[in-house]
């Protein structure tokens, strides 16, 4: 099992998630976040003053896939969330050690 | 005595118009400071809509328009405390410009000028006051420096007023009050932590604009009312009032794209406060032309002014100094070159009315602006050695809302990530 971890432009959501859908994917989690790599923030103007934002608004998509399917998914991601333009974001992949449904207490591949 | 219907109508209603600016300005500050300090100022405001309505009716209104004491101009007598004779006239308001209200309506709609100035001088402070020292500061500041400049300016019996100074709104007694005592208490109480190296920025532009917008509707009773009666010296009022607040709004945008920036919708908001300040002391005393070169004027200025407290290292926190000092000087010196008899009052300098009137309102500044500045320092500082006027750092990283009120203004997060200063902060120079 893998986790995958992809941080997009917030407007991209819908794409990716239909992406995913088409993947076969049947979950995932997502939250608000802000951080900056190589796209710098923005600068705001409040009666003159000049604020440097470095933060950048992106959302963090989660979710648990088997590994076989693991590549096609992030491939599915990937082409779903690129503009082309910097700050698309990252895509990683990580080995899940475990995994359990809380319902049924299923555990491993059975649980995704 | 015979009052006028009309004129007691529309003085009511103006009161009521200028008692909802406090709210409105309330909003206009409050969308400025940052998510943790909205119920802190939110509260100044509100408060000091009841502490000066009582003190108005217990000793402030008769200070200010009571019978004078001792014939100098300087300050009215108890008289009217508790509103007591409220059925004799108001001293001084004889011949042409006698009254046709009852006397309680000018209570009213003087006390709701009363209210609204110590609201202003909020700004100048945000975020770092102590709420239980600014209540008592407030109550003193109504008695011994607005109550004073009030009597100055607007009671025909006032020395400024005998002089000939014109101040039809509030432009010396509202706005240069106000401005200077915001710089006076905000050097006093020092600046905010941080300040001005870490961001503060405004964590809600929209509640300012709505504020600003509030401002601007009441402002039609604020100053058409000055006319106490509704005639046709209170409908010149009124047009100059929008005239100078559109043109203050497109003057400080204009200036904000000249100086390499874009234009912003604090600046539009500033922008038409900045020429609403301005055409308060001069909106009974030019024409149309004058109203719409005072508010270019000010919105212009004041937009180049509020960057000035960088360099002097004065937190005036949300630029009271910048527009409403600057603003009321803009204003209340404009009238003597762009005051004109066929509105109301004498002519200024361009109309062929020479030097005195520029002379009269180059006084009423200098006399209420360093009034009310060494007064309002005066105040603030006995204040600071006998209670203390400001929240200890603990309380003021934490915010006045969950620190002095127990309560936060929203339960999501905003810009917390911004808040923790996530990014570099320039000064404008």
């Amino acid at each position: 099992m893998k986790l995958i971890v992809a941080i997009i432009k917030p407007f991209k959501l819908e794409d990716v998630r239909n992406a995913l859908t088409r993947a076969g994917v049947v979950g995932m989690t997502v939250s608000e976040v802000q951080g900056y790599g190589r796209q710098s923030g923005h600068t705001e103007v409040y009666r003159g003053a000049e604020y440097q934002t470095s933060f950048v608004p992106k959302l963090k998509i989660e979710l648990v896939v088997s590994d076989d399917v693991s590549s096609e998914v992030v491939e599915a991601i990937v082409e779903a969330a690129r503009t082309e333009k910097i700050g698309d974001g990252k895509v990683w992949v990580l080995g899940v050690e475990e995994l359990v449904r809380v319902r049924t207490g299923e555990r491993g591949a059975e649980a995704i | 005595m015979h009052y006028s219907a009309g004129d007691t109508a529309w003085v009511l209603v103006s009161a009521a118009l200028v008692l909802f600016m406090t709210p409105g300005l309330a909003f206009f500050y409050a969308g400025m400071v940052r998510s943790k300090n909205v119920l802190g100022m939110l509260m100044q405001n509100f408060a000091t809509i009841a502490v000066v309505s009582l003190v108005w009716v217990f000793g402030a209104y008769s200070l200010a328009f009571g019978p004078d004491w001792g014939g100098a101009g300087i300050i009215g007598t108890l008289h009217f405390f508790g509103l007591a004779h409220s059925a004799q006239p108001v001293p001084g308001y004889t011949g042409a410009i006698a009254q046709h209200i009852p006397p309680l309506a000018f209570v009213v709609f003087q006390m709701t000028f009363a209210i609204i100035t110590p609201a202003l001088i909020t700004g100048s402070t945000a975020d770092r006051l102590r709420f239980a020292p600014f209540i008592v500061f407030v109550a003193l500041w109504s008695v011994l420096v607005y109550a004073p400049i009030a009597h100055w300016s607007f009671d025909p019996n006032g020395w400024l007023y005998r002089m000939g100074a014109e101040d039809f709104a509030g432009g010396t007694v509202v706005e240069i009050n106000a401005g200077a005592a915001g710089l006076a208490i905000a050097a006093v109480v020092g600046r905010r932590r941080g300040w001005p190296r870490s961001p503060m920025p405004p964590h809600n532009v929209p509640l300012t604009l709505l504020g600003a917008g509030i401002l601007w509707f009441g402002w039609f009773g604020f100053n058409a009312g000055s006319a106490l009666g509704a005639n046709t010296l209170a409908a010149h009022a009124f047009i100059n009032t929008n005239t100078a607040g559109a043109a203050g709004l497109l003057g400080w945008i204009a200036m904000e794209k000249f100086r390499g920036g874009k234009s912003t919708t604090l600046g539009a908001a500033s922008g038409a406060v900045a020429g609403l300040v301005a055409i308060t002391p001069s909106c009974g005393f030019v024409d149309a032309v004058g109203a719409g070169v005072i508010g270019l004027a000010a919105g212009a200025i004041c937009s180049v002014a509020v960057t000035a407290k960088f360099r002097m290292r004065l937190d005036d926190s949300l630029d009271v100094g910048g527009v409403h000092l600057v603003g009321g000087v803009v204003g209340t010196l404009l009238i003597g070159l762009l005051g004109t008899a066929a509105t109301g009052g004498v002519n200024g300098l361009i109309y062929g009315g020479g030097l005195p009137l520029l002379g009269h309102q180059l006084l009423a500044v200098v006399a209420c602006g360093a009034y009310s500045f060494g007064a309002t320092w005066a105040i603030a500082k006995v204040l600071d050695k006998l209670v203390g006027l400001r929240m200890t750092a603990e309380e003021e990283l934490e915010g006045m809302d969950t620190a002095l009120h127990a309560e936060s203004a929203y339960d999501f997060g905003g810009s917390f990530l911004r808040s923790l200063g996530g990014g570099g902060f320039r000064p404008s120079e």
